[in-house]
């Protein structure tokens, strides 16, 4: 009796901790800010409940085109993202011996260690117009007049690609660590090519890791704030910037929570119809890799 | 190179090194048409990696790999018609029985009618008809093992590699596969090559078997060849089993010789392997236990042959084990020697404690010079 109670006792101690964190970090905000979301200005100071800033959202043009453009420059990085990374992913775990790994791996965390804030301006240190990349290409010859790197859409692909890079890289490598290379050797052996067995036995054991490494990096670049402002400049059109503008420049604070949860839906959609259209469960990705 | 299409495989000096580790020693052997050929031998002798040069996965260092009669080193793997059951199956989880027997119709270009009729066909051979539809992971251990095989045969290799496929199964079962193998080479009237550390399996399955030890083929032959007509040391100790001595050379006489071994025991026996003994040589003796006769002293101390070793001794414990069961004689000189026996369960049977004579024939006492 007294040894179950104390059981119980520490279970609950155990999970406290766990679940005040839910609460206090991710239910309560939420709530809060749907609240908030909700209310609608009628005259200074008083509120009404009702839809009025989420169809605010949608009368507006600029403000979905936006979201639409920040969803489509997302999935490209995504895209990006999981085209470098699975070929790293690939040597890491598969061709690398085990000394090589650890330090492969290393070497990708390296990033991690400097601050987002930092690696944003020491992109800026090398693209800007009086940057590293423009004068040097200028004293080799290549160019009369100083490029500026800065401020395209190009180059915020590249800085969020290089950010995300390694959230796509560590799933990959714990699903197709768990691979066993005859399952590869049986794949050429049964008469299979390469473009086969990557195809038709790679890929798609690999396929739990790829779709939660694509999870992770598209919500990671979807919700990224300071890399595209800081690449991308003014005219970066992150949907991010348009919730920052509506909650600090113009103080809106109801219309800025409305914009979070049109972002947090449109994300949540987009991967379920991801999920959808590759056969995959979260349950089955999450546990998987 | 045509003369001689009879092999299916042959295997001509081939080498192999990782670093100054000689995987695979200037090994030679051919296999001919429908054959079971195995190789035996302990772990880390280089079986595998022998596999894996015929499969095409490790090229060897030198030598040359013939199938039907044609060179395929410099072939890649999926060009060989040479196909593997791995160790532990390699079978895919993500598809299911049909489509991992599918898969290498698909990679040869098989139309969707052929595939489908030939993986019904194979799945019935091995009679499991209504399997087609399961996942991997809802079949048994030895389910997997015939949907291993026959995913290979589906596709009609020459010759079907088998490195240890037994080795993740539990003894039961793999008493079962043992003779369910035997009987699917039969079926298909395929080459097979199987590895294997476990001396009972090469023995019941085998045509053919190599003994193989540090890189090297020891001797090449069918199962009584083997065991009865060892040509080394090696041999005589790895297949079957057996007491073993090493003692001197104390008296030669053609084909025969007398050994006092190292506990002061002398006995008669045969020369075997290479090179003749002369006085004072070591050798290592080997006696089968079957070839021991154990009876009770005194009783009546009969007719033992001019020719046979005799030793006193007394039983030490019974090892019942049925119709295989044996006895360990404790000599004079203190050594272990097993025998075996027929334990009737009756009074007449013998049991610790109780004194007994043990007779071989010259004869069966291998002699090898060390
Ligand atoms: N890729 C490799 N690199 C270096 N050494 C290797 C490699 N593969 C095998 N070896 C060495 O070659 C020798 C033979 O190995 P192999 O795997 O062929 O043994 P085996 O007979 O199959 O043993 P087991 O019965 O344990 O499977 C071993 O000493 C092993 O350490
Ligand atoms: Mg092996």
């Amino acid at each position: 009796m007294m040894q179950k109670d104390i059981k119980r006792l520490s279970l609950y101690l155990l999970f406290a901790p766990f679940a005040m964190w839910i609460t206090l970090l991710i239910i309560l905000p939420h709530l809060g800010m749907f609240y908030i979301s909700m209310r609608e200005k009628v005259a200074p100071r008083v509120y009404e409940f009702g839809f009025d800033n989420y169809i605010n959202f949608f009368n507006e043009p600029i403000y979905w085109n936006t979201l639409l453009r920040t969803g489509s420059m997302s999935l490209l990085v995504t895209v990006l993202a999981l085209l470098l990374g699975f070929p790293i992913a690939y040597y890491i775990a598969k061709i690398a011996g085990n000394r090589t790994r650890g330090a492969l791996f290393l070497m990708c965390l390296i990033p991690l260690w400097v601050s987002d804030l930092i690696r944003a301006f020491g992109w800026i240190l090398l693209l800007r117009e009086t940057g590293i990349i423009s004068s040097s290409l200028q004293w080799a010859g290549l160019i009369n007049t100083p490029i500026e790197f800065l401020y395209n859409d190009a180059t915020v692909i590249v800085g969020l690609v290089y950010t995300v890079i390694l959230f796509m890289i560590v799933p990959l490598v714990s699903t197709l660590d768990g691979m066993d290379d005859a399952m590869i050797e049986a794949g050429y052996n049964l008469g299979g090519n390469g473009p086969t067995v990557l195809r038709r036995i790679i890929i798609p054991y690999a396929m739990p890791g790829i779709v939660s490494g694509c999870i992770v990096v598209f919500m990671l670049t979807a919700g990224s704030y300071l890399t595209p402002i800081l690449l991308g400049g003014k005219n970066s059109s992150w949907f991010t910037e348009q919730i920052y503008d509506q909650f600090i420049t113009r103080y809106n604070w109801e219309s800025g929570a409305a914009f979070g949860f049109v972002l947090l839906a449109f994300t949540s959609l987009v991967i379920w119809i991801g999920l959808k259209l590759s056969g995959q469960t979260l349950n089955s990705t999450v546990a998987r890799s | 190179m045509q003369s001689t299409t009879e092999n299916d495989l042959e295997c001509i000096e081939i080498k192999k090194h990782f670093g100054s580790v000689r995987a695979v020693d200037d090994v030679s052997f051919d296999i001919p048409k429908g054959s079971f050929f195995s190789i035996l031998g302990p772990s880390g002798c280089g079986k595998t990696t022998l596999m894996r040069m015929i499969a095409g996965f490790e090229q060897p260092n030198s030598g040359d790999i013939r199938i039907k009669g044609k060179s395929v080193i410099g072939t890649p793997p999926n060009r060989r018609n040479v196909k593997m059951v791995f160790q532990h199956l390699a079978l895919f989880p993500m598809m299911n029985v049909y489509e991992n027997i599918a898969y290498g119709l698909r990679c040869a270009g098989a139309s969707k009618d052929v595939i489908r009729t030939k993986v019904h066909d194979v799945l019935a051979r091995i009679s499991l008809p209504d399997v087609a539809n399961r996942e991997i992971s809802q079949l048994s251990g030895g389910q997997k093992q015939r949907i291993a095989i026959a995913r290979c045969m589906v596709l009609d290799p020459d010759v079907l590699l088998l490195d240890e496929p037994l080795g993740a199964l539990d003894l039961k079962l793999r008493e079962a596969m043992k003779i369910e193998l035997k009987l699917l080479q039969h079926q298909f009237d395929t080459t097979f090559v199987y590895i294997t550390h476990d001396q009972s399996e090469a023995l019941v399955m085998s045509d053919h078997v190599a003994i193989m030890d540090k890189g090297k083929f020891v001797q090449i032959g069918t199962p009584q060849e083997l065991y009865h007509k060892p040509k080394a040391a090696f041999v005589a100790g790895f297949v079957g089993d057996t007491n073993r001595w090493a003692g001197r050379v104390t008296r030669v006489e053609d084909g025969a010789v007398e050994v006092e071994t190292e506990a002061g025991l002398t006995m008669r026996g045969s020369v075997r392997g290479a090179g003749a003994p002369s006085v004072g040589d070591a050798v290592h003796v080997f006696v089968r236990p079957e070839f021991i006769k154990a009876e009770k002293s005194g009783a009546d101390a009969q007719k033992i042959d001019a020719g046979h070793n005799v030793i006193e001794g007394k039983i030490d414990s019974i090892l019942f084990n049925g119709a295989n069961s044996r006895v360990l004689v404790r000599g004079r000189a203190g050594e272990l020697i097993e025998a075996d026996v027929v334990l009737t369960g009756g009074t007449e049977d013998l049991k610790p404690k109780d004194d007994v004579t043990l007779s071989w024939s010259a004869e069966q006492t291998m002699s090898f010079k060390v």
